[in-house]
């Protein structure tokens, strides 16, 4: 909570420095830290009002009604009563009120929650359970497995040797991958002796509050040591403990001074376009409405001068003319406030609460897998969703499932994987129902593994001896490690998982082999497993070891040397020696590095090898090849030899190494080849074929490799074989950069070159200008490593970069980091002015949700960050369609029709009074009963326009889908702009012209059937509401074009309440109760039995809607908009749109290589040192597994950095957000 | 996953949150709009010939024949003039009686700060001319009886406007200690010398008055001729009316009007109805065949969306 005071206070006393000293409260009280109890919620009870009052008042639109409220009050202008203003205000501010309060009620729950958690305190050498906001700065407590951590803590000792702890921080950066802390062995060597630890006194001294997370300085000065402390030595508040029994830790940071809370900024408050719009427009229709006032003074001072001082007689008033037009002016800002509408704010926040409840309950953004709904994080942006133009997506775990699975694979030129029509050998399509091969003879297979060509089991059974070089090659060259896990351990695990996870049971059951891989490439895993299932089985290794089991066979191949991957060789291969004593080196690599190394003698089997390569890499699959060469003893002593002194070269050690690589990796022998599919989501192809017809651009930015990004883009149709060409950015200086980027575009588009000067101006303008769409013939792509990327950012080439971009279909962008991410999503947001949604899952794609207008979280999977940063969260990837294409496109759709017609029913509303001035002497008379005007927005006309925004459909969902051009006039803004909002103005115009005009011509002079008044205010005014309400509500009806119960019964509902609240409100009884307020009493009975003003009336509405409707008639036959011709289709089909059925996307390519490979370097040298080797005894989580039907492997993390504990994704993970997540603080602005 | 049971977090299968609700979707297709312009217009046409013929049948001389007196360039809408009343009083108050709403000020109270009764604008601009229309049948002046009852609106006189309890029988003792209206010559419950009960608030001509005319120019119902020889209208002849000229217009630029007139179903002549319904109704068939032309034109087809 801030006062502003002590705030300011507290700036003042800013720490320079954090002295600390453990164990002694006194001391440490002495600073005033932070205690580690937090308060995200902004009221109690006693502030609640006037804060809340004081908040609310802020905005620009509740602040105007106050001010309208307090010139009411003033007798010399009030022109209306005061209760006009007060109810709908009151009404207002009671919605807002309600809804921070819940708010808040929940932030204080959470709050609570999360300060009444339990944890140790060690105080007086006892351990004693605690609230952890009773935790402070200076105590040590004790965390235990699986436990939050309480506050940024000092490590002091821990159960693990070294006293090292492993800690989770997916709710820091999202990274599931557990990470190591160690602590200072002064500290670790107290381990549990709580005496010890009692008496610990030293003292830290260390930075002051921040939020670098990946930072920490001080010093621990102890036993008048001094020990330097960096971030090795610190636990986090919002990681969790794993894999550690206890540790002891020193509070350093405490509640809101902690890193996390620290970090936890207040989130960028984002405003759809259309609230920007609207902020323009509200601004205009200040203006308009001065104008008019002013108009209307002016009037009145000339009659007053006129007309009006001859009738001083009758009603004595202002001499003063210039006085009397001051205040007329006044009194008209009273009667015409209407024009700002109070409702409009409330209203348009319900309608998007409503379309964002619509997301939330959508069963088809349901995974069902992951039991995981979509859900409408932030419920103020769904219009926007109708308007997308850019889609920024990352690809892990977005695009792709980040399972990679054993698919195809050749070996001596026969291809296996294929499976086909037993007797027309048609190939066949892999379905759910096809037979998976059984693997039951191997008690050590993995039974997630599926494959389904029956060929190549027999083929192994058969013990043919080129199938079994290609497993054992798989079995041994690689960097993964194998656990074993002990049997009691494991039921222990699936009795939890029954207790935790009760959905999950038979997912869990499944899971018997309790080998478990740990491969830093999920690739690696993917081609181990494989080779498991088929008989060899990786069992375990040692530095110097390779175990495998052959045909149940164990055999330990001695492990020579491992020549690692990286990125220039793009091959791996391992020196083994076999039992039987023979030498052997087996590579595997990319397709065009390998054949170049291959013995003369395999060129016939190339030629076979090839042609498979090019059909799996034309499936999208990504491929290696296989070779091995048999070593000759002598040549390789000699050979390791000299490796050994390249080894501890002092200079050029890489080259020397590489050369020796080179040297011994040739005259190699083809086995053949592997293809592995990285999976993609379900649906990814056919989503991101709607979205391009939607004329949405895709625009992949992933830290993936630009092979694997490549490939990718390939196999989801991204990037295509027909496309006209694929440009490669990938240079290394700016240059050549713009060089490149030029090339590109001028081969698109030749007749750009002129254009090129315009650059440069565009850049010395002072105002961002905005980069026009160029259209060019035929399709392009463009890749754009990271490298690139940063020159390409650069302001002196981002506009040449943006221009080449924008002319290509598709943009992948590959290496990038999650700044790069971020900026790119910047760019376009700043010079194309086009709407951008950034998807992602991961924490590094945080900055970038947060940078696009919306960003949207992949739920379900490993990590919260995303998600927790995201406005719209689900499952996957291919909800996306459905969420522009239905949701976007309805929200947009339903909210510019609210906006349109709620200007229009309230200009008109509004410009009778101006028509009427004309005839009332200026004098700021209202048309309307008071009455009416109090209830015209709040009762008449508030729940007709309400039930169309929340359940108005164009077209239906199918069709939608069906055809997703429907998109595209949301892009374009089509259906609320200024022009828009004009024509609403101009629209009014003429509605009130006719409503006030026909009911004065047909009551001019005339009287009642009776000879009685018939022409008197009071009918007069009853006359025009009639006229007005039935108008309003003919005109909603002609725009609804999906009439539901509901509405239905608003709008009957409401025309029917506007009479009976008429007759009601003119009944003798509210007269006797208040004469002065129910003046009309009587006038519904004697006005409304005449037929005369029935015929007016109808005559009025049908004067100003049969304009509109000729108007739609004609546009709609003579320009039809795609919305016109997709609502007359579907009406002539009289059917609900034909579930979209796609054929399934067959690509026929002749891409030369599928390479593409998610290794990362230096791992053969961390498999081959012992220090990687030891791991903790348990690892619990290993047997979560998420997709239960989906075959293959699952990686440890989406991450590069190797997890020393294998931890495989949870199908869902209960981690709890900390409450400031939970809840972003929204910093209000005006409007 | 087949079980629903088991996935708690699927949303409902219902009509209304899956966006399935049933719904009528009309479109403005050319087989609704043209027959639909056309009917319109056919009907407004009709309705207009009705209205219209309905108008020029109101003639002047045939009875019931109602007297209207009208002012122009009046402003009874002015929103000052329109306040300027108080409700309470009119509905026989009492205690409004010792002291009027702000709103009549100033037409509160007299010089000698007695209570003004009724007070306000409206009611201190009371019409008060009256008239005499006489036949001259052979030079000879024939009285024409005029009507003065229910000239105002049943509710005005039952139910919102009501004179003070008696005191001791009279309407007069009810009054007591207030002043009249400063342009009155005679206090509200002197207004009719002639029938007692047609005093006070409910003064039929009052009445009239005190229903504000919503434009500046209007006319309001004087008198009605029903009786005697007049009650089937006035015959042809020579007239004379007297006027008592007491409300002065010349000061503001008004006019003074007398009119006579009969009135119909539709009330008043206004041949403004009749006339819009014939236009806009011919109108609607114009623009019926115009749509229907442009469509045979325009007509897209199916397959190019």
């Amino acid at each position: 909570m801030s006062f502003f005071g002590l705030d300011c206070v507290r700036k003042k006393e800013r720490e320079v420095e954090r002295k600390i000293r453990a164990n002694d409260r006194e001391y440490n009280s002495t600073f005033k830290y932070a205690t580690n109890s937090i308060k995200t919620s902004k009221y109690n009870p006693f502030t609640f009002l006037p804060l809340n009052l004081f908040e609310q008042f802020q905005r620009i639109a509740n602040a105007y009604f106050l001010i309208l409220l307090i010139l009411q009050v003033i007798p010399a202008i009030s022109s209306l009563s005061w209760f006009t203003t007060v109810v709908p205000l009151v009404l207002v501010l009671s919605v807002t009120a309600a809804k921070d309060a819940i708010d808040d009620i929940n932030r204080h729950r959470s709050d609570r929650k999360v300060n009444n958690r339990k944890v140790n305190i060690l105080i007086n050498g006892k351990l004693t359970s605690d609230k952890w906001m009773n935790v402070q700065v200076g105590d040590i407590i004790k965390l235990e497995n699986n436990q939050f951590v309480t506050a940024d803590l000092l490590l002091l000792s821990s159960s693990e040797p070294l006293n090292l702890v492993y800690i989770e921080t997916a709710e820091l950066d999202g990274e599931t991958n557990l990470k190591v802390k160690q602590s200072l062995t002064v500290t670790g060597d107290m381990g549990e002796d709580l005496g010890a630890l009692g008496s610990f006194n030293g003292e830290v001294c260390c930075e002051p509050p921040n939020n670098r997370l990946d930072r920490f300085t001080g010093t621990l000065t102890f036993d008048t040591q001094k020990h330097s402390l960096d971030n090795e030595r610190v636990l986090l508040r919002g990681c969790t403990l794993r894999n550690t029994d206890w540790c002891f830790g020193l509070v350093l940071f405490a509640g809101p001074e902690t890193k996390l809370m620290q970090n936890c900024g207040k989130s960028t408050f984002k405003r759809t376009s259309i609230d920007r719009l609207m902020n323009v427009l509200v601004l205009f229709i200040f203006g308009l409405l001065a104008l008019m006032c002013i108009i209307l003074a002016v009037g009145n001072g000339i009659w007053e001068n006129q007309t009006g001082s001859e009738f001083n007689n009758f009603l004595p008033r202002e001499e003063n003319t210039a006085f009397s037009a001051f205040l007329t002016f006044w009194s008209y800002i009273i009667i015409l406030n209407t024009v700002v509408p109070i409702s409009l704010y409330v209203s348009m926040e319900v309608i998007r609460l409503g379309n964002s409840y619509y997301i939330n309950w959508d069963r088809n953004m349901y995974h069902a897998r992951s039991d995981t709904p979509a859900e409408a994080r932030t419920t103020t942006l769904n219009e926007e969703l109708g308007q997308i133009k850019y889609v920024f997506s990352d690809k892990t775990g977005t695009l792709t499932q980040n399972i990679m699975t054993f698919n195809k694979c050749s070996i001596n030129g026969k291809s296996y994987g294929d499976v086909y029509q037993q007797y027309s050998g048609e190939r066949l399509e892999i379905t759910e129902e096809t037979t998976p091969v059984d693997f039951s003879f191997n008690p050590l297979a993995d039974p997630k593994f599926l494959f389904y060509d029956h060929s190549l089991i027999e083929a192994v059974k058969l013990e043919l001896p080129d199938v079994q070089a290609f497993f054992r090659l798989l079995a041994l060259c690689h960097t993964v490690m194998a656990e074993e896990k002990k049997e009691g351990w494991l039921q222990n695990t699936l009795i939890n998982l029954f207790l935790t996870y009760p959905s999950s049971q038979h997912q869990s059951l499944c899971l018997v082999g309790h080998l478990v891989y740990q491969a830093q490439s999920p690739d690696e895993g993917a081609l181990v497993t494989a080779a498991r299932n088929f008989g060899f089985v990786f069992r375990s290794r040692s530095p110097e070891t390779i175990t495998i089991e052959e045909m149940g066979m164990q055999r330990s191949y001695e492990l020579l040397a491992i020549l690692d991957f990286n990125n220039v060789r793009k091959r791996m291969s391992v020196i083994v020696r076999s039992p039987e004593g023979k030498l052997s080196l087996y590579c595997k690599g990319a397709d065009t590095i390998i054949y170049e190394r291959l013995h003369p003698s395999c060129r016939k089997l190339m030629e076979a090898t090839t042609d498979h390569l090019n059909e799996f890499a034309g499936e999208g699959l990504r491929t290696l090849v296989l070779a091995y060469k048999n070593i000759d003893e002598d040549y390789f002593s000699e050979w390791k030899q000299r490796h050994h002194e390249s080894s501890v070269a002092l200079e050029d050690r890489e080259e020397k190494l590489d050369e020796l690589y080179e040297e011994i990796e040739k005259n190699m022998m083809l086995i053949g080849a592997t293809a592995i599919e990285d999976k993609l989501q379900d649906g990814v192809a056919l989503t991101i074929e709607q979205l391009a017809k939607a004329e949405i651009k895709i625009w992949v930015l992933t830290g993936d490799k630009q092979e694997t990004a490549e490939n990718i883009g390939y196999s989801c149709n991204l990037l295509r074989e027909e496309m006209n060409d694929v440009f490669t950015v990938a240079a290394h200086s700016p240059e050549e950069v713009r060089q490149e980027l030029r090339d590109a575009r001028l081969k698109m588009k030749p007749s750009t070159e002129p254009n090129k000067f315009l650059v440069p101006e565009v850049i010395l303008g002072n105002t961002p200008k905005l980069v026009q769409d160029e259209s060019v013939e035929g399709e392009y792509g463009l890749v754009i490593n990271g490298h690139s990327l940063a020159f390409a950012l650069e302001s002196g080439m981002e506009l040449e970069f943006l221009r080449t971009a924008c002319m290509c279909k598709t943009v992948i962008c590959c290496r990038v980091t999650p700044l790069q991410k971020a900026q790119v999503v910047e760019l376009v947001k700043k010079y194309k002015k086009a709407v951008t949604l950034a998807i992602g899952d991961g924490a590094n794609d945080v900055s970038m949700i947060k940078a696009a207008h919306i960003g949207v979280g992949i739920s379900g999977q490993e990590g919260m960050q995303a998600v927790l940063s995201s406005d719209f969260s689900f499952a996957q990837f291919r909800f996306l369609q459905r969420l522009l294409l239905v949701h976007g496109r309805w929200s947009y759709l339903r909210m510019c029709k609210f906006l349109r017609y709620f200007f229009y029913k309230n200009f008109t509303f509004t410009f009778v009074h101006f028509w009427y001035a004309f005839f009332c002497g200026f004098s700021a008379q209202t048309v309307y009963d008071e009455g009416f005007i109090t209830l015209y927005n709040l009762v008449y006309t508030a729940l007709p326009v309400l039930g169309m925004s929340l359940f108005d459909q164009d077209v239906n969902a199918g069709w939608s889908l069906e055809f997703p051009q429907l998109y595209v006039p949301g892009q374009l803004s089509q259906y609320f702009s200024k022009r828009a909002f004009m024509m609403c103005v101009l629209h009014s115009c003429y509605s009130s012209l006719m409503i006030f005009f026909v009911p004065y011509a047909a009551t001019y002079d005339t009287a009642r059937a009776d000879g009685t008044e018939g022409a008197d205010y009071q009918s007069f005014a009853l006359i025009t509401q009639t006229c007005l309400t039935v108008t309003v509500c003919v005109q909603l009806g002609l725009d609804l074009s999906y009439w539901t119960v509901v509405n239905h019964l608003f709008v009957w509902g409401s025309l029917g309440m506007f009479f009976i609240l008429t007759f009601t409100m003119y009944t003798d009884g509210l007269f006797r109760i208040r004469p002065s307020s129910f003046a009309f009493v009587g006038t519904a009975r004697n006005c409304l039995n005449q037929p005369n003003v029935w015929l007016t009336v109808a005559l009025t509405a049908l004067l100003c809607v049969l304009p509109v409707v000729a108007h739609r008639f004609f546009s709609c036959q003579i320009a039809p908009t795609i919305n016109d011709k997709v609502r007359n289709k579907m009406r002539e089909m009289k059917e609900p749109a034909p579930r979209p059925r796609h054929p399934r996307l067959t690509r026929r390519s002749t891409r030369r290589s599928g390479y593409a490979f998610s290794h990362a370097q230096g791992y053969g040298d961390l498999v081959t040192s012992r220090r990687f080797l030891r791991r903790p005894a348990t690892s619990r989580s290993t047997a979560f597994n998420s997709a239960g039907r989906s075959p293959g492997f699952k990686p440890t993390g989406r991450s590069a950095g190797y997890s020393p504990v294998g931890r495989e994704q949870n199908p869902k993970q209960k981690v709890e957000p900390t409450s400031l997540q939970k809840f972003r603080t929204v910093i209000d602005s005006s409007f | 996953m087949k079980n629903e049971g088991e996935s708690s977090e699927r949303p409902d299968n219902t009509a209304f949150t899956q966006q399935r609700l049933p719904a009528w979707q009309p479109i403005l297709s050319a087989g609704i709009v043209i027959p639909g312009f056309l009917i319109i217009g056919l009907a407004f046409i009709g309705i207009g010939i009705g209205l219209f013929l309905t108008s020029q049948t109101i003639q002047v001389l045939e009875g019931p024949v109602f007297f209207y007196y009208g002012l122009s360039n009046y402003y009874q809408n002015f929103r000052k003039y329109g306040v300027s009343t108080d409700y309470y009083q009119l509905s026989g108050d009492t205690q409004y009686f010792k002291s009027p709403q702000d709103s009549c000020s100033p037409y509160s109270y007299d010089s000698q700060n007695k209570p003004i009764v009724p007070c306000g604008a409206i009611a201190n601009s009371f019409f008060n001319d009256t008239f005499e229309l006489y036949q001259i049948i052979n030079g000879t002046k024939k009285l024409v009886p005029l009507d003065g009852k229910g000239i105002a609106w049943w509710t005005d006189y039952n139910i919102k406007y009501r004179n003070p309890t008696l005191v001791n029988g009279s309407l007069a003792n009810a009054f007591d200690g207030t002043s009249k209206p400063l342009n009155w010559p005679r206090p509200a419950y002197e207004l009719d010398l002639t029938d007692q009960n047609n005093n006070g608030f409910l003064n039929q001509d009052f009445l009239v008055w005190m229903r504000r005319a919503a434009l500046p120019q209007f006319r309001k119902l004087y008198r009605r001729i029903t009786e005697g020889d007049y009650a089937a209208g006035l015959p042809a002849g020579n007239y004379s009316l007297t006027v008592h000229y007491n409300y002065q217009v010349l000061n503001f630029d008004g006019q003074k009007k007398i009119i006579f007139s009969n009135v119909s179903w539709m009330g008043g002549k206004n041949d403004f109805l009749g006339i819009a319904y014939l236009v806009v109704g011919s109108l609607c068939v114009v623009m019926s065949v115009v749509m229907l032309i442009v469509y045979a034109k325009f007509k897209f087809s199916e397959d190019d969306v």
